[in-house]
């Protein structure tokens, strides 16, 4: 992690510089590992562009199928939203409380997050159902290939994300909070707060402009 | 960086290294602030309450409010010197997110205001 401005000229006392930058050794593991994650996580971030990008393109072209405004209930959506929020915000606390060795208050808040993120994905789940059953699935329209992919692809990610939640849950059993399962809880916090991210791009580029008065 | 004694240590998106109250009021804020302007955003967008040409840039403005939110109460990314590596990779992130999305858009819109109309093909 050398990457950060290192004067050579300075005159700075090296106990001025961060770690990793020139004064007292490398970076302890821990900001390694999570700044790597931080990468992964910025290189799916423009994977999400490029699907972001294909939507904004194509979300006109409905080929006299039907439209957004006719197909979205914004009412679910905004259920959606506060679950993923609510999800967000309890994983934010199971990673406060992994850090202060609670491991009662992480199983507690980790039951939570995964309790919100099913049933984000249930609601999803339906109203892909609905849609398809409407006879507007993914091949319908290039609008509704468009949105299936992206709207899809952050499901894959939530489902993901809660099966590592489930994979980690039994590591934090079997082994009890130790730095190894830390490290991997800080990178999975990483991932699911940058699902909420993508999700309020989502809600706002297709749901709410898709559907405004 | 006045202290000599203080060594500034790269701190890592996620954690928060301040004082552990600190830390549930800062996710609660977070929450807090999320919410409005999720709530916002539904308003702006099923009511007249702004311009009705406006709504998009309105839309547009409140996502980037919230996504600001998730990053400082979230992931805790700050200005200090601690956070410089997160924040430069988040920028250059943010770089090619921004070319990718907006010269998508801006070349199909131009390929699209080219096409020969339907009638006169």
């Amino acid at each position: 992690m050398t990457v950060a401005v290192v004067d050579s000229d300075s005159t700075e006392a090296p106990t001025a510089l961060a770690r990793g930058r020139g004064g007292g050794g490398p970076a302890s593991k821990r900001i390694v590992v999570a700044y790597g994650f931080w990468i992964f996580i910025l290189s799916d971030m423009v994977m999400f562009s490029a699907l972001f990008a294909a939507y904004a393109v194509l979300s006109r072209n409905t080929a006299g199928g039907p439209t957004g405004a006719q197909l979205f209930n914004l009412h679910n959506v905004f259920i959606e939203t506060i679950c993923l929020l609510l999800s967000s915000f309890t994983c934010g606390l199971g990673a406060l409380s992994a850090e202060r060795r609670q491991p009662t208050l992480f199983l507690l808040f980790a039951a939570c997050t995964f309790a919100l993120g099913v049933a984000f994905l249930s609601i999803e789940c339906t109203e892909f159902a609905g849609m398809v059953a409407k006879g507007a699935g993914p091949s319908r329209s290039a609008f509704l290939s468009a949105f299936f992919t992206l709207v899809a692809t952050h499901g894959v990610h939530v489902t993901s994300g809660l099966i590592a939640l489930v994979y980690l849950t039994a590591q934090v059993m079997a082994f009890g909070l130790r730095p190894a399962v830390l490290r991997r809880l800080l990178c999975w916090s990483l991932f699911w707060h940058a699902l909420d991210i993508v999700w309020v791009g989502v809600f706002t580029l297709v749901y709410l402009m898709g559907d405004y008065h | 960086m006045d202290d000599p004694e203080h060594v500034f240590d790269d701190r890592t998106p996620g954690v928060e290294e301040r004082e552990p109250a600190a830390s549930y009021l800062s996710y609660t804020v977070g929450l807090g602030l999320a919410i409005l302007t999720t709530i916002a955003s539904f308003v702006v967008s099923q009511t007249n309450l702004l311009w009705e040409p406006g709504i998009p840039v309105g839309l547009i403005v409140l996502a980037f409010a919230q996504i600001g939110i998730h990053l400082v109460f979230f992931l805790h990314l700050g200005s200090g010197p601690d956070s410089t590596n997160n924040i430069l990779a988040l920028a250059f992130g943010v770089l090619i997110v921004f070319l990718i999305i907006t010269g998508s858009v801006w070349i199909i819109a131009n390929l699209q205001s080219n096409m020969t109309p339907m009638s006169m093909r």
